[in-house]
């Protein structure tokens, strides 16, 4: 039947995914899948996982019914996955805790990670601290600039941050850059990575690890809502905390999905990370999926306003549940995910990561038309490391406080 | 000099080190295409019988086809192709099409790779293979690796197609050592560094072929 089953024994979904790689890394690949399929099957490293996400991380997350905001906009009743609440402040513990575990059975001893928004950077820094190991993490100067707290938080847990001077800066450069570690170090290193993407087995390991907050969320709205939700919201960077979701309901035919892009300034080449609305198949960093790229193959640069979403290419399930049309994929702007936030944080006290808000957004975009139905939001990460930029988007609050505003 | 490898430039050269990425990011802001790059080869043609191997990262060639790459590479005298990131799982199809129109497919073998993934490289291959090494990106370094001796025997023990050494190769003494083990060396870096220093003076070519000199006569004579 359909998706579940997904990816083949070398890793395609359909026409995508698989193993692009130099020839120094197909074997450190082939080892590494097979360390994941052994741990898979092992109780004991299920259960002590297990543990870890109960106990240190803070699992299970709330899913929570956002009446005001549904109230307000006068339609679909809205619930949020609250990923926002778990330590480091994002989902991307859930996928570090299993790959940290896992690189302590292969025997690594030093771990190094790429990162955007710096969400997965912190949760790297932090589970390396947990296990006593080294840890290095490749971040765009670009978003160094923009996310400082991060970069010092990761300082704080003893990680090594190195900024990287190439191409837009952004996250697609630390994935190079750390992969050319990786090609370096590979006897002693396991790279960290932090989203659905890459080589084959990483966008099905970390979808794995992710699949925890779908597994939650549909136990929880069947208690709390008596039925399924109608339509599942998440924003796609690489796509981790998506395919997380949607994955454990691939097989609820009643149930739509939405993955939602960075639309950035606008259409133009350049100015956003549309993927699906502007990009086409191509192999970047180890797989292939969708990317945005010229004509000559060469990747494009991209934007948004959210580090986390600021990438090229998309996790190689996505481009196959677009393909089936299974997933709907839109692009939100950043000036919508910012006003989203905004309405968040005055309707129901929660301030939303920038990369969440794009999800947020695209919810509150259509919930007005869909009264009577069930929307189910992944609020994947909290946006304490987004108050500068929110800071410069809203400089009038900094003068007039938000008295002007309409109240709720 | 007997082989020249051809580089096609790429947005995200995750293999290369500092050098060539500095190097693929000059030919990038200068224009350069895959298309640009076969015309060079056709020049080279022009006045060279000296073998051609175009280089490059998989996604520009599958933009460009590879039907269409293999015709066209092998009408402008190209006489082989190497895919940095192409592992030989995927390679069915482009080393069908390459073979038809009489083109070499060249791979990478390296002191990771298994016995199992050593078999399948030179399954794949034609012309020769190429060894990477030792783990790590391009870029030169002070000696060669003990790890490349290794490699070398694991594969000599399993195919009769000439070995190439390549990786941190930048010195008349490396080539030296690296040519009693294998039937020829590489070296990228260490050009594209003089290339980089040198642009746009008079000297370039006098230091161009100065070092190549020096990296030939370094070779140990063959009977």
């Amino acid at each position: 039947m359909i998706q579940q089953s997904l990816p083949d024994e070398r890793g395609h979904f359909g026409p995508y995914g698989g193993r692009f790689v130099p020839e120094i890394l197909m074997a450190p690949l082939e080892q590494l899948e097979q360390a994941y399929l052994e741990a898979r099957q092992d109780p004991e490293f299920q259960r002590e996982l297990n543990e870890l996400l109960r106990h240190y991380a803070g699992r299970p997350t709330p899913l929570y019914y956002a009446r005001r905001l549904s109230q307000f906009l006068g339609g679909a009743d809205i619930f949020f996955k609250r990923e926002d609440l778990l330590h480091t402040g994002a989902h991307k513990i859930n996928n570090c805790l299993g790959q940290i575990l896992l690189a302590r059975r292969m025997g690594k001893t030093r771990i190094i990670a790429e990162t955007g928004a710096g969400q997965h950077g912190v949760a790297t820094a932090t589970v390396s601290a947990l296990f006593g190991m080294e840890c290095v993490v490749y971040m765009g100067l670009e978003d160094m600039r923009r996310q400082r707290l991060n970069v010092f938080r990761m300082r704080l847990l003893g990680a090594k941050v190195i900024g990287v001077d190439a191409g837009s800066r952004t996250l697609k450069d630390a994935i190079s850059e750390a992969m050319r570690d990786w090609v370096t170090n590979v006897a002693t290193t396991h790279y960290l990575l932090g989203s659905a993407l890459g080589a084959h087995p990483y966008p099905m390991m970390v979808r794995d690890f992710q699949r925890v907050i779908g597994l939650e969320a549909r136990q929880q709205i069947l208690e709390q809502a008596g039925r399924l939700p109608d339509v599942l919201f998440a924003c796609v960077g690489g796509g981790s905390n998506a395919i997380g979701l949607f994955h454990p309901f691939l097989e609820d035919e009643s149930v739509q999905m939405v993955g939602v892009e960075a639309g950035g300034r606008g259409p133009e080449l350049g100015s956003h990370a549309a993927r699906f609305t502007c990009g086409s198949p191509g192999v970047l960093h180890g797989t292939y999926s969708y990317l945005l790229q010229d004509d000559d193959g060469q990747v494009a640069l991209t934007h948004s306003v959210s580090a986390g979403l600021d990438y090229a290419a998309v996790g190689p399930e996505h481009a196959w549940l677009h393909d089936t049309g299974r997933v709907e994929y839109v692009a939100v702007r950043d000036e919508e995910a910012l006003e989203a936030a905004r309405l968040l944080a005055r309707t129901e006290g929660l301030i939303p990561a920038l990369e969440s808000a794009h999800a947020v957004a695209e919810a509150i975009r259509r919930a007005p038309a869909a009264k009577g139905q069930i929307f189910l939001v992944n609020l994947s990460g909290r946006g304490d490391k987004d108050i500068d930029i929110y800071r410069e988007h809203f400089r009038e609050l900094d003068e007039a406080g938000d008295a002007n505003l309409p109240t709720f | 000099m007997d082989l020249i490898e051809l580089g096609v430039p790429f947005s995200d050269p995750v293999a290369d080190g500092p050098v060539i990425q500095r190097a693929s990011e000059r030919a990038l802001k200068a224009g350069t295409t895959l298309r640009g790059v076969l015309e060079v080869a056709e020049q080279i043609r022009g006045r060279s019988q000296i073998p051609i191997l175009l280089f490059s990262y998989l996604n520009p060639v599958l933009r460009f086809g590879f039907a269409r790459l293999a015709e066209e590479a092998a009408k402008r005298g190209i006489d082989g192709c190497l895919l940095t990131d192409l592992s030989v799982e995927e390679a069915e199809d482009y080393v069908a099409t390459m073979a038809r129109c009489g083109l070499d497919t060249v791979f990478l073998a390296a002191p990771t790779s298994t016995d199992r993934r050593l078999q399948l490289v030179s399954r794949y291959s034609s012309g020769f293979i190429y060894l990477v090494s030792r783990t790590g990106v391009t870029g030169e370094r002070d000696r060669l690796s003990e790890a490349a001796r290794t490699l070398v025997e694991r594969v000599r023990a399993i195919t009769s197609l000439p070995l190439a050494l390549g990786f941190g190769i930048s010195k008349p003494e490396h080539v030296a050592e690296a040519g009693t083990l294998v039937d020829a060396v590489v070296v990228g870096s260490a050009f594209v560094r003089i290339i980089e220093q040198k642009a746009g003076t008079t000297e370039l070519e006098e230091s161009l072929e100065k070092f190549a000199r020096q990296l030939s006569q370094a070779l140990p004579r063959r009977s």
